[in-house]
């Protein structure tokens, strides 16, 4: 269900305003509904507010236009995608119906409604709640139409299917091409709303943003939210895959120094072992020279001594020559 | 802290004062937005529903935080052993930040005995702020197991120790996923209000954007504690860090200069992919400049200069630079160019509670801070374990 707003025949007597404040048991306003001097200044739904009527003064035009302002109702709502605790929910009715058991207060449907709309009760310290008008769900479960529709004594708000709405829309703009502009607000806008706009000048000049585009809002955030999982499995295997690599190369390192410990202690002991065989190998050479040395040593003396005695030899006894032998044995 | 006072010293040193002083203020606020509403305290109204409290609470607060995950990426995935000892600092600025980020929070929202809810009770699974707040629920949890070897060490308990060290790779591989997805996840939450974000910032790269420069700020941060840590608490400091701070700034600057420069060149994509140039030559436009130029593409080459001469000093003071470009650019994001269409009495500034409420929750964490490093083996090795940090 919705509501079709014709703008061209709003006065702005703000009568929607007072029944909405009734049929809702919100608080009484600051200034009387019948004060319509609160129209000079643009106003927004705030807490214990649900519905606004502006007046705005168009170049070239007579009169001024009144728009309402409250919950657009959308097909798909940014402020239900953006609730992380689902506080915020489209109902069969098309409302879009907000749960204060849940809410944690923390306010990003009113970041991310492209209308300005939800408000919160900042003063209440205990039980502060997001407020927004209920397209009248009560009522309209009940079979009543919403409280500011009922209330509105210029036709300028029609309640219905959506589906009806547009055609009631097309058919006053094909019927009366000179009395609007050819756009009906609402019928794309973010992916669509519940609530219908026509009237008879640009919605620019009534502060109604045309370059909201059509792109429902859930499909706005859709792609970073699917990239979740993409991001944690990849993830899992490159930081796995980097740390296996850092680790091995470590590995490696430490394996490659070992390597070279061993090898650097093999080569040493090789040399070790061969200086020692070396060494071993001139002392017994030199042992041996050394032997030698003593015999011809020996030898030499036995020969000069055999020399000098030779004469004596043969007058005196051989005895010095025996005991050369026997020394010659000793030095062995 | 009394414990940290050799007797015959005073508890009125200027730092006590003046954190004492903050703290009182700090905690009279409290007493107002809790029996008085967040009206009472803060300029919130509903066309501006968020503040300080989250651009600068919650969006800087993790940003800076993110030391934490780079480092210890640093040094156990890509296996630097020589950032060792940044992890440990690192870690309680990360805990501390995200821990604050907690506290901030229930000042923030409305009903904050309820923000266990989108996790235990309802799951609003299609908002980007329920990845947020999953993300830092469980990133929490895994700073502090991170960061318990720390407070096990001191405490003595050996048991417990060992078993915190035998799932250490496990955490820091989930910190490490767990940041990925909630910085980038901060920048996607504006991904739904495309009309009233300035195109500038706006971007279907967002979430890129605060991933990549989450590195350089967690890099740059680590920088630049270990200045103000080495300036006021050097003798909590041993040798062997010292030491290291030097090829930790060198090593983290250089990687901060690479990223710096691949986050101008996403931004430039980013401008290209939504035709975005005709900005550029608005006031909006010289301000995103000054954000890109002035606090990323300058500072970047300070950094490689800083690298390029084995300059530390250079590179020290460059870190602060680095790390107020990033708090300007999620200020931007959240609060300057945020709203950017509407009429200037219309727009939203922080009254004076509300930035001296921040100023409290950042005196608060460094006084936490402070008492932990003046007693636990943060900046100093445990005797008992010697080269062991996990």
């Amino acid at each position: 269900m919705g509501v079709l707003h014709d703008i061209s025949r709003c006065i702005g007597c703000r009568k929607c305003e007072a029944a909405c404040n009734k049929v809702n048991s919100l608080p009484p306003p600051d200034r009387p509904f019948d004060d319509l001097g609160v129209l000079a200044h643009k106003r927004r739904p705030h807490a214990g507010t649900y519905t606004v009527v502006n007046r705005f003064e168009i170049p070239n035009r007579h009169s001024p236009a009144f728009v309402k302002k409250q919950c657009n109702h959308c097909e798909e709502p940014a402020c239900v995608s953006a609730c992380f605790v689902k506080a915020l929910k489209k109902s069969a009715t098309g409302a879009v119906i907000y749960d204060p058991s849940l809410c944690v207060g923390c306010r990003y449907c009113m970041i991310a409604c492209p209308f300005d709309i939800p408000a919160y009760e900042y003063d209440n310290p205990f039980t502060p709640e997001v407020t927004k008008c209920t397209l009248c769900q009560p009522r309209i479960e009940k079979g009543l139409v919403p409280g500011c529709v009922e209330a509105c004594p210029k036709e300028a708000l029609t309640f219905g299917t959506r589906d009806g709405l547009l055609e009631i829309a097309r058919q006053r703009i094909k019927d009366f091409p000179e009395k609007y502009v050819n756009h009906i607000y609402g019928e794309y806008e973010m992916g669509g709303c519940n609530w219908l706009y026509i009237s008879p000048v640009p919605f620019a000049a009534l502060d109604m943003r045309e370059d909201l585009g059509i792109t429902p809002a859930p499909q706005l955030t859709g792609g970073a939210l699917a990239a979740v999982p993409v991001v944690v499995s990849l993830w899992i295997v490159f930081i796995n895959g980097i740390h296996a690599i850092s680790k091995r190369k470590e590995q490696l390192a430490e394996e490659e120094k070992k390597a070279a410990v061993a090898q650097g202690i093999k080569t040493e002991q090789e040399k070790l072992a061969d200086t020692v065989a070396k060494l071993k190998e001139k002392a017994r050479a030199d042992q041996e020279a050394a032997v030698k040395r003593e015999i011809k040593k020996a030898l030499e003396a036995a020969d000069r001594q055999t020399d000098e005695t030779e004469p004596a030899l043969e007058s005196s006894s051989r005895t010095p020559l025996e005991t050369t032998p026997a020394g010659k044995k000793e030095s062995e | 802290m009394n414990q940290a006072v050799p007797p015959g010293k005073t508890l009125l040193t200027p730092f006590n004062i003046i954190s004492g002083i903050i703290l009182l203020i700090g905690g009279i606020i409290t007493i107002l937005r809790f029996t008085q509403g967040i009206g009472a305290v803060t300029n919130l109204d509903d066309t501006n529903p968020w503040g300080i409290w989250i651009g600068f609470d919650l969006l800087c607060g993790v940003a800076l935080a993110a030391g934490g995950y780079v480092t210890c990426a640093a040094c156990y995935i890509f296996g630097l052993k020589k950032f060792r000892c940044a992890v440990r600092p690192a870690i309680l600025t990360a805990f501390l930040g995200y821990a604050l980020v907690v506290l901030a929070l229930h000042y923030d929202v409305g009903r904050p005995w309820r923000l266990p809810f989108p996790i235990f009770v309802s799951q609003g699974t299609s908002s980007i702020l329920f990845e947020v707040a999953l993300c830092v629920f469980l990133y929490l949890t895994v700073l502090l197991l991170e960061f318990s070897p720390v407070v096990f060490e001191w405490l003595n308990w050996k048991g417990a120790r060992y078993l915190i060290g035998k799932v250490s790779m496990v955490l820091v591989i989930f910190g490490i996923i767990l940041s990925t997805l909630h910085q980038s996840s901060l920048g996607a939450l504006f991904l739904i209000a495309p009309s009233k974000l300035h195109p500038l910032w706006h971007s279907g790269y967002i979430a890129v954007y605060f991933f990549i420069s989450s590195i350089f700020a967690g890099m740059s941060m680590v920088i630049a504690e270990h200045m103000l840590v080495a300036r006021f608490l050097h003798d909590k400091i041993d040798a062997e860090h010292n030491i290291e701070s030097n090829t930790v700034a060198l090593g983290f600057a250089k990687a901060a200069a690479f990223l710096m420069a691949g986050y101008v060149m996403i931004q430039i994509i980013g401008i290209a992919m939504d035709n975005d140039w005709k900005y550029l030559g608005t006031g909006w436009g010289l301000w995103y400049l000054t954000e890109i130029v002035g606090f990323v593409v300058l500072p970047a080459g300070f950094y490689a200069v800083g690298v390029r001469e084995r300059n530390v000093k250079l590179i020290r003071w460059t870190s602060f630079w680095v790390v107020s470009g990033i708090v300007l650019n999620r200020l931007n994001v959240s609060l300057v160019a945020f709203n950017w269409q509407l009429p200037l009495d219309q727009r939203y500034f922080p009254s004076f509670m509300e930035i001296m409420t921040t100023v409290f929750i950042i005196t608060l964490g460094v006084v936490i801070y402070k008492f932990i490093v003046v007693r636990m083996p943060v900046l100093h090795g445990h005797p008992d374990y010697p080269d062991d940090h996990h």
